[in-house]
């Protein structure tokens, strides 16, 4: 217990002391007062932005700011399905993979566009090197810039009045990038290494095994077709197996901007949870670190633009209240282990010698304490990193990443969406409040009014309805169930858990999920675009309706949202329209998996 | 419509260039200058050869042995060209039934054993490479491996300990014993 609350207090604290420089820092650079370590590069950002044709100090209304998400975008799409399709004939490909399937193509390149990052496929038996860094690296870049400049547009809408226009989405995308993701992905790809992460474009490494091994395989005839004896069973052969290939690649680079972007698309199928992805507690801290500190700044950056610092730290607050208490379940939960094993003489317990606790899919070095933080950090976040498998949670344990994503991402959230998200949550509370009391709802000083209300509606109401139609339709088709892997409720949850990752754009999964297949590459592609951009269109809408506001001064009849009374009101929200909308899919999921499991006594 | 395909077009190309091309390369040389070591895979050399990792865990069934994670990679454990959990779900009986078969092959290898067995022993971790055990897991297998290489247990368990790290700076992660390392080390001790 000691043991899990130094390390939860340190990472937390850590966090939030950084929050305010972090967020003061954005502020700056969005605002355009470049601090002096950093003003040297001014110049080469404009001639970036003459060669690009852009005109930095014109602002564009909030249909052109859209349309330019749009563009960019939808290049990347193409760009990272065209690469997928075409690294056999490209270079640094020392394993000479070919085209990635058309379907998984597709798929790839919509979730990691929207920053989602999925992986349907294996990274390091399917990927070139130059596909991994010029294709999805750079994705895990811009989905997160476009993200920033999306919710800064948003925060102008509050800041502004009675104005047109919400920024130009070429200069916050810029600064996303080359003053904020770049700088600090490059100081924190090389701590990694340091660590232990690996950064190269060598072959895969063969080693000597110490203990061969063996297995089976079927044997083939001249043909290539599967060989039968007499009595018409297949004819297996055994492989003795001498040496260890060991995946190499240019990891670290991929990994620092991964986390920092929130967008979790891991360089190798284990995802952080291999060792030359996360090789230490360290690279693990700050990889949980870097999830949250960008969202967590931008709370910061929020109060500083609009004037008045407490309002972002209500968000703040009311976001790392939800956090704590989904990890004390999700702890807990896990720390529990699995009364089965119990019977089976395994020694679950906590102590000095050992983490116990349920560690199947769990790494040794992460035991239950960082394994329960990060699936928690990272289904907060849209990250969907994994370093433990969620698949082999306990009911519960598995519940909370699935039920975060499910709130819309919004206890931190991805970076810009996650703030986004819960903005349009403080309007509907506002509203609610109105409501309740017989005002006109107000927030910072904007009168929300019923299209502000549609669009907000529309972001608290499209996501479930892909995530449960998606789900019904998949239950009910037989190439929707034969992907399920594990027997019984969890297999619901497995179904429930890929919608609800791929609409969320978060990307972690119950990963036993057979997901690379026609049908799934396709619905979840879909899910992934309506996932990002039927939300964030509406999210652009509210910004362009609020600027064009007039401000009216606080009376005595407005509502002080930065009051512990509002964060309450924020949190009983989310949890209200979560819980009215999920909970009975969960409870067929794993809540009846949670009764199953602990009657098995 | 039109107005922003061309910034757009043109800062994705710049951009890429930047991101996916020179980050990555600036990365690469720096590490590859200044920690090459770690850039190419913490690689444990032996007479001039690499013979494994210190952070990619291989498989062991040889009592002699120190055993590890067990590993749900195919087409052998511990491959680490395709990295993997089991993600088989707690109700599972497939999850169950493994279980109980290491238990009872952790048994048939020490009869004489009858502690309850340290649960990341019999459980397959996340990566299926996980290079290191829990401290419970290498006292549970000390006997064993002590009885069949007759090595007094105190001279083992201290070997043990050289390759034994805490939490990192005190705090983070938890104890944990590097397998291969020591099994290496065994194999020189005797």
């Amino acid at each position: 217990m000691i043991n899990l609350f130094v390390q939860v207090a340190l990472y937390l604290g850590v966090l939030l002391a950084l929050a305010k420089p972090m967020g003061y820092y954005m502020a700056r650079v969005y605002e355009g007062k470049l601090p002096a370590f950093v003003r040297w590069m001014q110049p080469a950002e404009n001639i970036f932005y003459r060669l690009c044709g852009v005109d930095s100090k014109q602002e564009m209304r909030w249909t052109r700011y859209a349309m330019a998400a749009l563009w960019f975008s939808l290049l990347g799409v193409l760009a990272v399905y065209a690469m997928q399709r075409l690294q056999g004939w490209l270079p640094l490909n020392p394993q000479g993979f070919g085209a990635v399937s058309s379907d998984s193509s597709f798929n790839t390149a919509l979730s990691f566009v929207t920053n989602t990052n999925w992986q349907g496929y294996v990274g390091e038996t399917t990927m070139s090197y130059l596909t991994q860094m010029s294709a999805l690296t750079v994705q895990n870049f811009f989905s997160a810039a476009t993200g920033m400049a999306v919710v800064i547009a948003l925060i102008r809408g509050f800041a502004r009045h009675t104005t047109e226009t919400i920024g130009n989405f070429w200069v916050d995308m810029t600064r996303s990038t080359i003053y904020i993701l770049l700088p600090i992905s490059t100081v924190l790809a090389l701590v990694l290494v340091g660590q232990g992460v690996v950064q190269n474009f060598s072959a895969y490494q063969n080693v000597p095994l110490v203990e061969s091994l063996s297995y089976e395989q079927p044997k083939l005839d001249a043909s290539g077709n599967p060989l039968k004896d007499a009595a018409g069973n297949a004819v297996t052969e055994k492989v003795v197996v001498k040496e260890q290939s060991i995946a190499m690649g240019p990891v670290a680079s991929q990994e620092a901007i991964k986390q920092l972007g929130t967008n979790g698309g891991g360089f190798f199928n284990a995802n952080s949870a291999h060792p030359f992805e996360n090789p230490t507690p360290f690279a693990n801290f700050l990889a949980m670190l870097s999830i949250f500190i960008i969202p967590a700044g931008l709370c910061y950056t929020f109060g500083s633009m609009v004037g008045d610092t407490r309002q972002g730290w209500a968000i703040l607050a009311s976001m790392t209240l939800l956090f704590v208490g989904f990890l004390a379940v999700a702890e807990y939960a896990e720390q529990g282990g699995n009364p089965a094993f119990t019977a089976l003489g395994v020694d679950q317990n906590a102590s000095a010698m050992q983490s116990g606790g349920n560690m199947e899919g769990k790494e040794t070095r992460f035991g239950i304490v960082n394994s329960a933080l990060f699936a928690t950090i990272t289904t907060a976040a849209s990250c969907g990193a994994v370093n433990s498998m969620h698949d082999s949670f306990t009911p519960l344990g598995g519940l909370v990443p699935l039920a975060q994503i499910q709130l819309g991402e919004v206890v931190f959230g991805g970076v810009g969406s996650g703030l986004y998200g819960m903005l349009v949550y403080a309007v509907i509370a506002v509203f609610l409040a109105g409501l309740m009391i017989g005002r006109t709802p107000e927030y910072l000083g904007k009168k929300i009014e019923a299209f502000d209300i549609k669009m907000a509606s529309l972001v608290i109401l499209i996501p479930p309805l892909i995530i449960l139609g998606g789900s019904a339709l998949a239950a009910m088709l037989d190439v929707g169930r034969s992907s399920i892997y594990n027997p019984g409720a969890h297999g619901l949850s497995e179904v429930l858990y890929a919608f609800s990752s791929a609409t969320g754009n978060n990307g972690s999964a119950f990963a036993g999920f057979g997901a690379n297949t026609p049908f799934y590459n396709t619905a979840l592609g879909f899910a992934v675009w309506a996932g990002r951009f039927w939300l964030m269109i509406p999210v652009l809408a509210l910004a362009g309706s609020l600027a064009a506001k007039k401000r009216i001064p606080a009376s005595v009849g407005s509502m002080a949202t930065h009051t512990p009374l509002f964060v309450w009101l924020l949190i009983v929200t989310v949890l209200l329209v979560g819980a009215l909308t999920f909970v009975p899919a969960l409870a067929l999921g794993p809540v009846i998996e949670h009764l199953n499991m602990i009657s098995v006594h | 419509m039109l107005k922003e395909l061309r910034p757009a077009v043109i800062s994705f190309l710049l951009l890429t260039l930047l991101t996916g091309i020179a980050y990555p390369l600036l990365v690469t040389g720096i590490s590859q200058v200044t920690m090459s070591d770690k850039a190419n895979g913490s690689l444990i050399v032996k007479d001039g050869k690499p013979v494994g990792s210190s952070l990619i865990g291989q498989s062991f069934s040889d009592p002699k042995y120190f055993w590890g994670r067990p590993s749900a990679t195919g087409p052998v454990p511990n491959n680490a060209g395709a990295s993997s959990g089991s993600n088989l779900g707690p109700t599972n009986p497939v999850l169950l039934d493994a279980v109980k078969a290491r238990v009872q092959a952790l048994r048939d290898a020490d009869p004489g054993n009858q502690q309850a067995v340290p649960v990341d022993l019999v459980t397959a971790s996340a990566s299926g490479l996980d290079p290191h055990i829990s401290p419970a897991a290498t006292e549970y297998q000390l006997a064993r491996v002590a009885r069949l290489r007759n090595l007094s247990p105190d001279a083992l368990r201290k070997l043990v300990g050289e390759h034994t790290e805490g939490r990192q700076f005190g705090i983070l992660g938890e104890p944990r014993v590097n397998v291969l390392e020591l099994n290496l080390a065994l194999d020189v001790a005797r």
